[in-house]
């Protein structure tokens, strides 16, 4: 049973190194918390798609699960992170992350 | 026909990629989010993976993203916000990033060029059912790690939530 | 035999319980986590002693778990039991367990009660890791836990400076034969390229020749170590300071255990001693002077328990004695015997001790023997066996040590058996002299109202069986010693033998002279006391023998007060050695300071330098 395609890995491994690259450029340009969040989302799918890419050129099913973990870190991280943006729009009123630097040296 | 559907959603999966990223409007980022991950669901299961596509659609663009509108909803970001955001935005920022991802994607391409030439993906269908077997035998250890992992969310998630509701009983 | 880490186990595990809750639990439940623990590991350590004697095997060794493996060295913690260790273990449970039984009651008024069974426990722990590791770092291990907890104990009540001093003084002198140990474990691992006890003696039996250079060194550097710790000449002067500490610690420490730790290294390694004559002749030489200057100093000492200590000394000095001139059996039977009675004598005087107000001093006693009639017997018994009268434990090993002395065939045989006989003569008129002033005579001092409801009362259940087990054993130890040490060591052991050479009845005779002679002194009015006293001469003999012969003196003007200059004169006003020290922490402090910059707070600008890392790491792997 197949789908029938025949896709060169490099071609999924540049699209995801691409996407990657969009989170992470999205990371570094914004100030705002969310917007950084959702970027690292980008960033996470993006290994995720080369782990599954990577499993399905092999026709194994570790990048499957590979991408479940990362599914569950995800998960976990973006149920802490949304609690403590929250707290910081309570606390400093803005969701400037460059107004929260108080854990500097 | 299906190489197409990849190129057409790898295409849809970048474009949106860039709208998310630098859209003002909080809401509006994370409805081409969706996008990108529905388009990202559907390279996985070209790919020959429907379980990684199916939790794609329901974890991700169904549940994470949906967590993000109801913070933004909560959090009430109006047109203030979107004014501020396009203050925030300089286009001066830009540039010391936009070089270094550039690099970065020089270097990791040339990595990826790397693999060895004939590799092909051929969309052979790797069922749940055997993900389901492979990942309680052999990763089980990681099953329990991302169950612990995920309970101290839990219970982080909780803490700091519930401080917040404390907090706003007392005002 | 596979219960056996279960015997130090025990008093770990009341240590444990004891230092966690840190004093918050009442002192009922401290008392049986203290005692019991200790009364436990004595238990077991009857049932395994039983076990062994009956069995065939010469060893019972624990399984192992790995300490350290190093290059050629492999350390294991792993226990190892024969005939030497379980003497010493009994000694150490056994009348441990007494001693912290009878502290319980001594104990009861005192603040820290919780804590100095926390201490006492982790001592018992300390002690029977020294005497139970098969390998020599596992010995250091007990050897350094029993001098901290020693340091611990003689500082207990901390409040006082003095005992505070004290307390640093036994660590630091003993410290200085610590180095001297540690520097023989150094050259032992260079030469046998392994720190197992066992495999050391085997390589010593096999590879070494007789008087060889390196095993003289060994040997000598060992003997210095085992001088530190047993309180021998030159490095005596911190034990008679140590008597600081609560009395129960030094009946147990100070007397009974700890510093018998330097025999039981020496024993412990006789195969190497047995191949350097000289190293030999040196323990007896070391135990000799010590013997005799412990003897006379002890004859003028006004604190009771300042001439135990002194007793404690000139006795360790016997099994040094015995040891130097080969008589193994005797010199451990020794120790077992002495552990005995000078627990019991020590216990005694504390209970003498809290009955009159903490009052020290003898002359300030006199007349209790009917006031204090419990602790006047447990005194009586321990000085009979330390005075060696026949039949009692005392008797039965000095008597062996003596007549070993006489039979060995080295030059100085008759010259050090003519010492250890005057030595004896003189332990007789010490002890006469202490039971004198304390017990007999006119009362020179109100006592203590005793209170029935004392826990120290010396009539509670907690002060009489120590007592009493400890003054049976006192007795009948010297019979059952025949049974343990006589397969001890290869040298024929003790024998219980009736001999009647003129030798022999010297021996026999002459701590009934010492009575005789100490009670026309001390005790009966036929000779002027006065005439001993006012004489000028005598005046003099007295002070030197009373400071413990000028060793803290010499040692003061030798060694600390040319310290004391250097560090606090000018010599070093700016600390120049300190400069290096302060060189690092202002590096550090200056590594600090460029790393902190770094740290600024904007997660954007970590996520940055994160980026630019990666990026690094990829050329570094694309490059190279």
């Amino acid at each position: 049973m197949t789908t029938a395609i025949n896709i060169p890995l490099e071609h999924v491994f540049f699209l995801a190194l691409i996407l990657f690259l969009i989170g992470a450029f999205g990371v570094l340009i914004r100030r705002n918390i969310i917007f950084m969040l959702l970027s690292l989302e980008l960033m996470m799918n993006a290994c995720g798609l080369a782990f599954v890419a990577a499993g399905a050129r092999w026709a194994e099913p570790d990048g499957q699960i590979m991408f479940m973990f990362i599914l569950a870190l995800a998960a976990a991280e973006v149920a802490v992170a949304l609690g403590l943006v929250v707290q910081l729009a309570r606390r400093f009123e803005t969701l400037d992350i460059d107004r929260a630097e108080e854990l500097n040296g | 026909m299906s190489v197409w559907l990849f190129y057409i959603a790898a295409g849809v999966a970048i474009t949106t990629a860039i709208l998310a990223v630098t859209r003002k409007n909080a809401s509006h980022a994370l409805i081409y989010l969706v996008v990108t991950l529905l388009s990202i669901a559907v390279i996985f299961f070209l790919l020959g993976a429907p379980f990684a596509a199916a939790l794609e659609i329901v974890i991700y663009a169904g549940a994470i993203v949906v967590l993000f509108l109801f913070v933004v909803m909560m959090l009430n970001l109006g047109r203030s916000s979107v004014a501020r955001e396009s203050q925030w935005l300089r286009p001066g920022m830009w540039v010391l990033p936009a070089i270094l991802s550039g690099v970065l994607f020089v270097v990791f391409g040339f990595e990826v060029l790397q693999v060895e030439n004939s590799a092909k993906i051929e969309g052979q269908v790797v069922p749940p059912k055997e993900v389901g077997k492979v990942l309680f035998h052999e990763y089980l250890l990681g099953v329990e790690l991302a169950g612990v992992l995920l309970l101290a969310a839990l219970v982080g998630a909780f803490h700091l939530g519930r401080r917040y509701l404390e907090e706003r009983r007392e005002t | 035999m596979h219960l056996l880490w279960a015997i130090p186990a025990l008093p770990l595990a009341g240590f444990l319980i004891l230092f966690l809750t840190e004093g918050r639990l009442p002192k009922p439940v401290v008392s049986s986590i203290g005692a019991g623990s200790v009364g436990l590991a004595a238990l077991l350590t009857g049932y395994i002693g039983w076990q062994f004697v009956s069995s065939d095997t010469t060893e019972f060794v624990s399984s192992s778990w790995t300490w350290m493996i190093v290059g050629d060295l492999d350390v294991s913690f792993r226990l190892w039991l024969d005939e030497l260790s379980l003497v010493m273990v009994g000694v150490i449970t056994g009348v441990g367990f007494l001693i912290h039984w009878y502290a319980t009651g001594y104990m009861s008024d005192e603040e820290g009660y919780s804590r100095f069974f926390c201490y006492m426990n982790l001592f018992v722990f300390a002690m029977l890791m020294l005497v139970m590791g098969d390998n020599l770092l596992l010995l250091f291990l007990g050897w350094e836990g029993v001098g901290l907890c020693s340091y611990l104990l003689i500082g207990f009540f901390h409040k006082i400076p003095e005992f505070g001093y004290a307390a640093r003084k036994a660590f630091v002198v003993t410290r200085v034969g610590d180095t001297f140990l540690i520097i023989a474990l150094f050259l032992l691992f260079h030469q046998v390229s392994s720190l197992n006890i066992q495999d050391g003696l085997l390589f010593a039996r096999e590879n070494m020749s007789e008087g060889s250079t390196i095993n003289t060194i060994i040997c000598l550097l060992l003997l210095g170590g085992a001088v530190g710790k047993s309180a021998q000449v030159p490095l005596q002067t911190w034990l008679p300071d140590a008597m600081a500490g609560p009395t129960p610690v030094s009946a147990l420490i100070h007397a009974a255990t700890m510093v018998t730790a330097g025999v039981y290294l020496i024993a412990r390694m006789q195969d190497f001693f047995l191949l350097s004559p000289t190293a030999m002749l040196c323990v007896a030489v070391v135990g000799l002077v010590t013997l005799l200057i412990a003897s006379f100093t002890a004859l003028v000492q006004s604190d009771i328990k300042r001439v135990l200590a002194y007793s404690t000394m000139s006795q360790i000095g016997y099994m040094f004695f015995a040891l130097g001139v080969g008589a193994w059996s005797a010199g451990l039977f020794h120790l077992m015997t002495h552990a005995f009675f000078k627990a019991l004598l020590f216990l005694a005087s504390g209970s003498v001790i809290l009955a009159m107000h903490h009052e020290q001093n003898m002359f300030k006693m006199g007349g209790l023997w009917k006031k204090l009639p419990v602790p006047f017997i447990g005194m009586l018994v321990g000085s009979a066996a330390l005075v060696a009268l026949p039949l009692t434990s005392g008797f039965f090993s000095k008597d062996a040590i003596l007549l070993k002395a006489w039979k060995n065939d080295s030059d100085f045989s008759t010259l050090f058996w003519t010492v250890a006989v005057i030595a004896a003569f003189l332990t007789s008129l010490y002890t006469v002299r202490m039971m004198a002033l304390t017990f007999f005579g006119k009362p020179q001092s109100e006592m203590h109202e005793l209170k029935k409801e004392s826990l120290w009362h010396p009539s509670r259940i907690r002060t009489v069986v120590p007592f009493a087990l400890l003054a049976v054993l006192s007795i009948a130890g010297g019979w059952l010693g025949f049974e343990f040490t006589g397969r001890l060591f290869d040298d024929k052991g003790v024998h219980a033998e009736l001999h009647f050479d003129p030798i022999a009845l010297l021996t026999l005779g002459i701590p009934f002279a010492g009575v005789v002679v100490g009670y026309f002194l001390f005790a009966s009015d036929l000779l002027d006391r006065r005439i001993l006293i006012k004489n000028r001469m005598s005046e003099l003999v007295s002070k030197f023998w009373g400071s413990g012969w000028g060793f803290d003196k010499a040692y003061d003007t030798m060694i600390v007060n040319p310290f004391r200059f250097i560090a606090q004169t000018r010599l070093n006003r700016n600390d120049v050695v300190d400069l290096f020290f302060k060189l690092i922490k202002f590096l550090a402090s200056l590594f600090h300071h460029i790393l902190s910059m770094f740290q600024t707070g904007h997660i954007r600008w970590y996520a940055f330098t994160m980026l630019g890392g990666l990026l690094l790491v990829l050329l570094t792997v694309v490059w190279i």
